[in-house]
């Protein structure tokens, strides 16, 4: 896993942006979700220790570390899907706009905080009842048929699946399912989108493709996205959280992480010394 | 070295032919089966058998238009009972149910799968027969829908366990609940094989006759509602293979040929739902 010897890469693509400056802007922006305090355990084995941070809205925040270091964990916490492991056990406080999560009624807080998952899995319906699911059973109100295009439109997958809506999902693409999943997520209208390692089953064109997409969809939603590719966490995030052993190591802008990182770890992670 | 090669081939050849011809015999006893059924039946068969009451002892003639309607009827209420109960349990135990609760039910429905008809049949007697004080087509058919409820269970638990999981994730994560979740994915996505395990198990006792000889009982006329007896169809083959009669053998013989064709019947509409429709990729 990782991309030893390619940091360069990373480097280029931030080198043109002052340090300081984005980590002023960084500290301004609105907290949509704050996490603070989190332990968290399978049975008695304790996955995560401490972690304190924040999703700023309507920017892209990814997770990087190497396998097993819990950022996926992490992630399913943030909607509570980490419940339906029925050891799973919980300490701290998560914020979603000021209010605790752990406190909500878990399938309106799922509704508020959409995830999208490593391998694509639409529904064995129809491409166009994959995305109308969830407004159906939200009991959302107005038109489907607007609202599922829309939400493919917001996925990119409009002008690939417009004329045959009502095919299997199964009869697209790995990459399309996955943009369909996307879709599917998006037509709910979330607060926050959780993606864990969404391109990990994806070819490279598929990949750029998601990748683009989620440039694009920071303007409608605030995005919170797993990667064990660091290439992937710098070209989409604003702000990088660099986990290791359950432990948040360092969580500043993207830009700051991969150019000056503050702790050795971090710099012997995203050099490709380990991982 | 040379007298164990040949040794070895003499035994391989042996054992290949062993196996060969037991599958032969395996094929050969259901196409013989089939073959006489068709030969025998084929040549009785009539429409008068479809539409006209049983005639008389020593009369010829007359069809089973009743054992017709009477296992249709038998089939039907032995579904509306047994397929609810073991639908909804098979819910239970693939979705709801603990380790431990899981594995006693597990094996009280195969234990229950595994107890003799004629058992079942006892037991639908001095449950439903002796209370009421005459024998029923509901007696019969709650004896047929108990055997279906540990098919229908254990088919449906394993249809659902095989729905794959990132699906249940999939519709959780879009805020259904765990009961919406079942109803609109889960079960969806399984609901072919559910469907055909129904089908399957329809099939397997609509040629029951075991639980029905004392429950159904048996009518040479129509029989009306249910707490009437009621003939069936495997019931008057029994009865009429073992008469004396030559014409009864001939309609009994029909009555195989009918029955067997229902059966082959709902194997075909079983299969044709199983290859429509959008089926789950196996992860």
């Amino acid at each position: 896993m990782g991309a030893p010897s390619k940091p360069g890469l990373s480097l280029n693509i931030v080198s043109s942006q002052g340090g300081g400056a984005t980590r002023e802007t960084a500290a301004a922006l609105p907290m949509r979700m704050t996490i603070s305090k989190v332990n968290f355990y399978y049975g008695s084995k304790q996955i995560l220790f401490d972690i304190n941070m924040g999703i700023a809205d309507k920017r892209v925040t990814a997770l990087i570390g190497p396998s097993g270091c819990g950022k996926s964990t992490l992630l399913r916490t943030f909607n509570r899907m980490h419940e339906t492991v029925s050891t799973s056990r919980l300490e701290g406080e998560i914020l979603l706009d000021q209010q605790n999560i752990l406190a909500q009624d878990v399938t309106s807080l799922r509704r508020r905080v959409g995830m999208v998952f490593q391998r694509p899995n639409p529904f064995p319906k129809s491409i166009f009842d994959n995305v109308a699911y969830g407004p159906k059973i939200n009991g959302m109100p107005g038109s489907s048929a607007e609202l599922v295009e829309k939400s493919l439109r917001h996925a990119a997958l409009w002008d690939e699946v417009k004329d045959h809506l009502h095919k299997s999902a199964y009869e697209l693409s790995g990459g399309q399912q996955q943009r369909l999943c996307i879709a599917r997520a998006l037509a709910v209208e979330p607060e926050v989108l959780l993606l864990d390692e969404p391109c990990s089953a994806l070819d490279p064109i598929s990949t750029a493709k998601i990748e683009e997409l989620l440039v694009e969809l920071k303007n409608l939603t605030t995005i919170a996205i797993v990667t064990h590719n660091m290439q992937q966490a710098a070209r989409v995030s604003d702000f990088t959280a660099f986990l290791l052993t359950g432990q948040l190591i360092e969580f500043r802008p993207t830009p700051q992480l991969f150019t000056t990182p503050a702790d050795p770890r971090t710099e012997a992670y995203i050099t490709g010394r380990f991982g | 070295m040379n007298r164990r090669l040949r040794w070895r081939r003499f035994v391989s050849n042996f054992m290949l032919t062993m196996t060969g011809v037991c599958a032969f015999i395996s094929v050969a006893v259901l196409f013989f089966i089939l073959g006489y059924l068709v030969f025998n039946g084929g040549t009785s068969i009539n429409w008068s058998f479809f539409t006209q009451l049983p005639k008389p002892v020593g009369e010829e003639g007359g069809g089973m238009a009743n054992a017709i309607v009477g296992s249709a009827k038998l089939l039907l209420g032995a579904s509306l009972i047994g397929v609810p109960v073991g639908f909804l349990g098979g819910v239970y135990l693939a979705e709801f149910s603990g380790g431990a609760v899981a594995s006693v039910v597990r094996y009280a429905a195969d234990l229950l799968n595994g107890v003799p008809s004629i058992v079942i049949g006892i037991f639908a007697y001095s449950m439903v027969v002796l209370p009421f004080k005459h024998f029923s087509a509901l007696a019969g058919a709650f004896a047929l829908g108990l055997m279906m409820i540990p098919i229908t269970l254990r088919n449906t638990e394993e249809f659902l366990n095989g729905v794959p999981g990132m699906l249940r994730e999939g519709a959780m994560a879009l805020g259904a609940s765990k009961w919406k979740t079942i109803a609109t994915v889960i079960v969806p996505a399984a609901y072919r094989g559910i469907l055909t395990a129904i089908l399957l198990a329809l099939a397997r006792v609509a040629g029951e006759t075991a639980p029905l000889l004392f429950t159904a009982f048996g009518n040479r006329f129509w029989s009306r509602g249910w707490d009437q007896p009621t003939a069936s169809l495997p019931v008057m083959i029994f009865t009429y293979a073992v008469s004396p009669y030559e014409d009864w053998h001939r309609q009994a013989w029909a009555a195989g040929l009918v029955l067997l064709g229902l059966i082959l019947i709902i194997n075909i509409v079983a299969r044709t739902i199983l290859s429509r429709g959008i089926a789950v990729p196996r992860s």
